[in-house]
Formats: C-alpha cells, sequence, structure tokens
C-alpha cells in the first residue's frame, strides 16, 4: 500500500539548497549586495580605476567591451568617443552618485526631521509657516526649478546638491510631524515636561528616538529616487557639468553614438538602472519589515 | 500660487545680472547703458520694474527670446500642439494600463499577472527614462528597423515617444493602485458584501474598486510633475519637435526670456492640472466635499 500521507515540509529539515533558497527569497541579498558593491567601488575608486577618467586617446577611440568583437582585455566595457576607458569611468561615476545621493539624503535628512519634530511637537505658528513650505515645496515642479536655476546660475556639483536638499528636506518634515504629532500624546512626554525637561530636551531626547525608523524608511526609499533624478538632469545638461563623470553625463555623451557605439550610452544607463532598482528593493524591504503599515504608501 | 512662481521666476531674472549686458556689447558706452536703462524701465524701483515685467507677461510679451529673436509666445504656441497630442496619448496608455493592471494584480494576489504587473512597475520606477528611450531606438529602429528613430511623422514616430514617457506613471499608477486595492479588499465592509453573497465582479468593480481610486487621484501631484519632467526627456531623446526640446535648446543657449516663458507655462499648466484633479478627487470622494 503507498503512503497516503503528503509529505509536509518542515522548515527544520530543509535540504541546504532550500534552506539558501528560503534565505534568498526572504532577504533581498543582490540588492545589499549591488549596494555594498557601490560602496566599495564608491571609496575604493581611485585604486581600482584602471586608467584615468578624463584622459583619453583619438587612437583608443571607440573600442566596444570585451565580449564584443574586436573588444580588448585593457578596456573591460570599452571606450567613449574621446577613447577614455568605460570602466574607469563607470567606476568615479559611482563615487559621484553616491555622493550626490549621500549628501542629500544626511543634510536634507536631518533638517527635514528637526522641523518636523518642532513643527509635530510645538504646534502652532512654527507647524503652520513650516506646513505651508513643505506645501509649497510639493506644488512646484522640480525640474523647471533646477532648468532656471541652471540658465541663470551655471551648472556646478555643489549647486546641484544644494538644489536636491531644498527639495528633499520636505518629505522627511513631513512624515516626521505626523509621527512626532503621536509621540506627543503619549504619557512620558508628559512626564518629562512635569519633570521639568525643556523643550529642546524633549525634542532630542524623548521625540527624536521615537521618529528614527521612520526617517530611516523614508530616506532609504528616497535614495534611488534622487540617483534618478540626478542622472536625468545631468544627462538633460541641467545637472552635473560635463566634467564630471556622472553616468547621466554619460548617457548624454553616448547619445549621439548610438548607431556606431552603442555601448557608450548603454553601459552607464545600465549602472542607473541596476542601482536605482537596488535601492528601491531596499527600500521597500525596509518599509515592509520596520513598519508593515506604511506599506501601501507608493 | 501662479503669482509666486511669477515672483521667483522675475527674481531670477534680475538675480542673472543686469539684462543690459544680455543686449549690449563691451563697445557700448555709458550713455547707451543709461539710455537702454530707462528704455528697459531699470531706472524705477524694483517691484515697479516686477509689476511692468508682469504686465507684460499677461499679455503674452516675454521679451524677446535671445537665440531665435522672436516673441517666446508665439514659438510656445508654434510647438505646443506636437507636445500635447504625444502627453495625451502616453497619458491614456498610462491609465489604461497603470489602473487596470493595478486591480488585477491585487485582486489576483500571487498570480502569474501579479508577477508581471510587479515587475512592470519595478523596472518602470528604475530605469531611467532617457535610458530606456536610446535603448528602445538602438533596438526597434536601429537593429530591427521597424520603427523611425526620431522626430514628428507619422503615427509610428508616436509609439516609441509615448511608450517611453508613459511607463514611469503608469508604474506609479499601478502601484499606488494595487496598494489600496489590497487594503480595501482587506476592509470590513467588502467582507460583508461577501458574506451577503454579492458577485465577485459587483465587489471589486463597484465596492473596492471606486475607493481604490482615491488614492491615485490624491498623488496625481506627483504624477503630473513626473510627465512634466518625462516630456522635457523624451522630448530630447527623439528630437521631437515641442516645449521640451524648446526649453532644452534655452538652456543650451542660455536663452533667458525663453526659459521664463516656458516655465510660466509648464507651471500654469501644472496648477491648472492639480485644480482639475482637486475637482475630480471632490466628485469621487464625498468626504471631502462635507469640510
Amino acid at each position: 500500500m503507498a503512503t497516503i500521507y503528503k509529505q509536509v515540509p518542515d522548515p527544520v529539515y530543509l535540504t541546504a539548497l532550500k534552506k539558501a533558497w528560503y534565505v534568498f527569497r526572504r532577504y533581498p541579498l543582490i540588492p545589499i549586495g549591488v549596494f555594498f558593491l557601490l560602496v566599495f567601488v564608491a571609496i575604493f575608486g581611485p585604486m581600482l580605476a584602471p586608467f584615468d577618467p578624463a584622459q583619453g586617446s583619438i587612437r583608443t577611440r571607440h573600442i566596444p567591451p570585451i565580449w564584443l568583437e574586436g573588444g580588448s582585455a585593457q578596456h573591460f566595457f570599452g571606450t567613449d568617443s574621446l577613447g577614455r576607458d568605460m570602466l574607469s569611468r563607470v567606476i568615479y561615476g559611482a563615487r559621484v552618485a553616491l555622493m550626490v545621493a549621500v549628501s542629500v539624503i544626511v543634510v536634507g535628512g536631518i533638517s527635514g526631521t528637526i522641523i518636523g519634530m518642532f513643527a509635530g511637537y510645538l504646534g502652532g505658528l512654527v507647524d503652520e509657516i513650516a506646513m505651508r513650505i513643505v506645501d509649497l515645496l510639493l506644488a512646484m515642479p522640480f525640474l523647471l526649478v533646477a532648468l532656471t536655476v541652471v540658465v541663470v546660475f551655471g551648472q556646478s556639483l555643489t549647486q546641484m546638491i544644494v538644489l536636491l536638499i531644498l527639495f528633499s528636506w520636505d518629505n522627511f518634515a513631513r512624515v516626521v510631524r505626523a509621527e512626532s504629532l503621536r509621540i506627543k500624546s503619549d504619557a512620558y512626554v508628559d512626564a518629562a515636561r512635569v519633570a521639568g525637561a525643556s523643550n529642546i530636551r524633549i525634542v532630542f531626547r524623548h521625540i527624536l528616538p521615537g521618529v528614527f525608523g521612520v526617517v530611516l524608511i523614508v530616506g532609504s526609499l528616497r535614495v534611488g529616487q534622487l540617483i534618478l533624478i540626478e542622472a536625468t538632469l545631468s544627462f538633460l545638461g541641467a545637472g552635473l557639468p560635463k566634467s564630471v563623470p556622472a553616468w547621466g553625463v554619460m548617457v548624454a555623451d553616448g547619445q549621439a553614438w548610438i548607431t556606431t557605439a552603442w555601448w557608450v550610452a548603454a553601459v552607464p544607463g545600465a549602472m542607473i538602472f541596476v542601482v536605482v532598482m537596488s535601492f528601491n528593493f531596499l527600500g521597500d524591504w525596509m518599509r515592509d519589515f520596520f513598519d508593515p503599515k506604511l506599506r501601501q504608501r507608493a | 500660487m501662479l503669482l509666486l512662481i511669477s515672483i521667483f521666476v522675475f527674481s531670477l531674472s534680475r538675480a542673472s545680472g543686469d539684462p543690459r549686458n544680455l543686449y549690449l556689447d563691451e563697445y557700448a558706452t555709458d550713455a547707451m547703458y543709461e539710455a537702454w536703462g530707462v528704455k528697459l524701465g531699470l531706472d524705477k524701483p524694483l517691484y515697479i520694474q516686477y509689476l511692468v515685467w508682469l504686465g507684460d507677461v499677461v499679455v503674452g510679451d516675454f521679451g524677446e527670446s535671445l537665440y531665435h529673436n522672436r516673441n517666446p509666445f508665439d514659438l510656445i504656441k508654434e510647438r505646443l500642439p506636437a507636445t500635447i497630442s504625444l502627453a495625451l496619448i502616453a497619458f491614456c496608455w498610462a491609465i489604461l494600463v497603470g489602473i487596470p493592471l493595478g486591480v488585477l494584480s491585487a485582486v489576483k494576489r500571487g498570480s502569474f499577472i501579479d508577477y508581471f504587473a510587479r515587475w512592470f512597475a519595478l523596472l518602470g520606477q528604475a530605469m531611467p527614462v532617457f535610458w530606456v528611450a536610446l535603448m528602445a531606438i538602438l533596438i526597434f529602429s536601429v537593429e530591427l528597423g521597424w520603427l523611425p528613430t526620431s522626430r514628428k511623422g507619422g503615427p509610428d514616430s508616436y509609439i516609441m515617444p509615448a511608450l517611453c514617457l508613459g511607463w514611469l506613471p503608469a508604474a506609479t499608477l499601478l502601484r499606488i493602485t494595487r496598494g489600496s486595492m489590497l487594503e480595501i479588499l482587506d476592509s470590513e465592509f467588502i467582507k460583508l458584501a461577501r458574506a451577503k453573497g454579492v458577485s465577485p465582479v459587483i465587489i471589486i468593480w463597484k465596492h473596492a474598486f471606486r475607493n481604490a481610486l482615491i488614492a491615485p487621484v490624491t498623488l496625481a501631484a506627483i504624477i503630473i510633475a513626473s510627465f512634466l519632467t518625462g516630456t522635457v526627456v523624451v522630448e530630447a531623446v527623439f528630437a521631437w519637435p515641442g516645449l521640451g526640446s524648446l526649453s532644452i535648446d534655452a538652456i543650451k543657449n542660455n536663452d533667458f526670456p525663453m526659459m521664463a516663458a516656458i516655465i510660466l507655462m509648464f507651471g500654469s499648466f501644472y496648477l491648472t492640472a492639480n485644480m482639475l484633479v482637486d475637482l475630480l478627487y471632490m466628485s469621487l470622494d464625498p468626504r471631502v466635499r462635507v469640510e
């Protein structure tokens, strides 16, 4: 007689392969890998890059990547229209992308958090003014502002970062404010006030730990968007100046050669795609992990 | 709000330096300088200058485009139809794909459709529009030769730009619709309807869908803004003779009057669209009307 009981898989007795698959499904391993690779490349970029990203020679112009016919082992991703090594430029591009995203997230996140906490905790006029500014920023299409500023003041790295900061703190402020409003009504905040703690002490000692998780989630969701926005502006010629080896700038360089040397545009664009996708994945995962209630805010 | 944008544009126009430098070259004498100053109204206080400028703008006089040597307003009028026709097509496909696919993927959670829809959204939100457009040109025009590479022509020239432009909004709409559908399908009144024996089709499309539609509408401002950005990018890649490429030209040539006109144009469009969305919101959600 054949067994009529169907074997129910027990997580304890899973084979090694199945366990690996389980971990793979549950934790975003590929995005985490991409993230660490990006950070590593960004930090050690100058040591890893085989060539100077700004130096090229007309003789090495438009060499295809290594996996195509005519590619050379010296230039893994080939060379661009000025004969510059694409791999080195991509590596330096990672540095630029990460530097912009991190500085914007850190400065924008900290200022947005502080403004949000005070707006939520103090209420009244402070709240009113802060939220009016936030509404105003939301109503302004960022691209147009960026384009105008570039026409008027020209382009630079710092200007780009400042602009992005100005348009990204509001996101943090709004979420942190809502969270502070909730925490404010908790008994321990009242207790702190009765004990004679100053407003500043209450905000930084008692409210800050409570909003920290939300800040992390918003920040991680925002990184991918920031990289995408920066790349788009750079592509349009309204972001980072041509001299900076940014991925967006590189795609713009390759646009003219799409029929003859397609890799010049394809490779940096693919980098943007993979990195943004990984950050979006990580952000979604962190949100689900830390706060399932936030899940559906897209 | 529009006034705020106009003040912003005006102050930038003054921050960009003395406008006389735009019109006069280095051989101009001091007397010419003074004469131009009087002519442009620079001898008056700043708020009067602003009002004069605003008065000109209202009647459609933005000065002269430095590059085209023409009235920017006329240029905009010429380029507008190309942008609008492209944007409308892209918008239709974003809505027709994004919303139904969002509903389906929420209803059939975990199915093949859901899987497909989520990847569609993930890709749409992560791939840079300009890169997708370039790769589409590479594959469908250069390699396969199916579609024209760029510029406005017959109906087939609309296919690639419209698809590229609509993907990101479609992805955003899909995610939002899916999220709010999931939440609503989980709510008490849907369970009650199910228990009562209402047919699944009516539950999904009448009870849940009408409620789920509110979420995309509240986030319309973000979607419209991403659409504006997309227009500029797509037009730049496909050499589409619309407002987007006009603004890119303006950047490249440092053409400030042109840029000011385009920004006011885009800004007013953006505000009108947001206002229409608010009205739509009120008609969709009776709870808003009460306040």
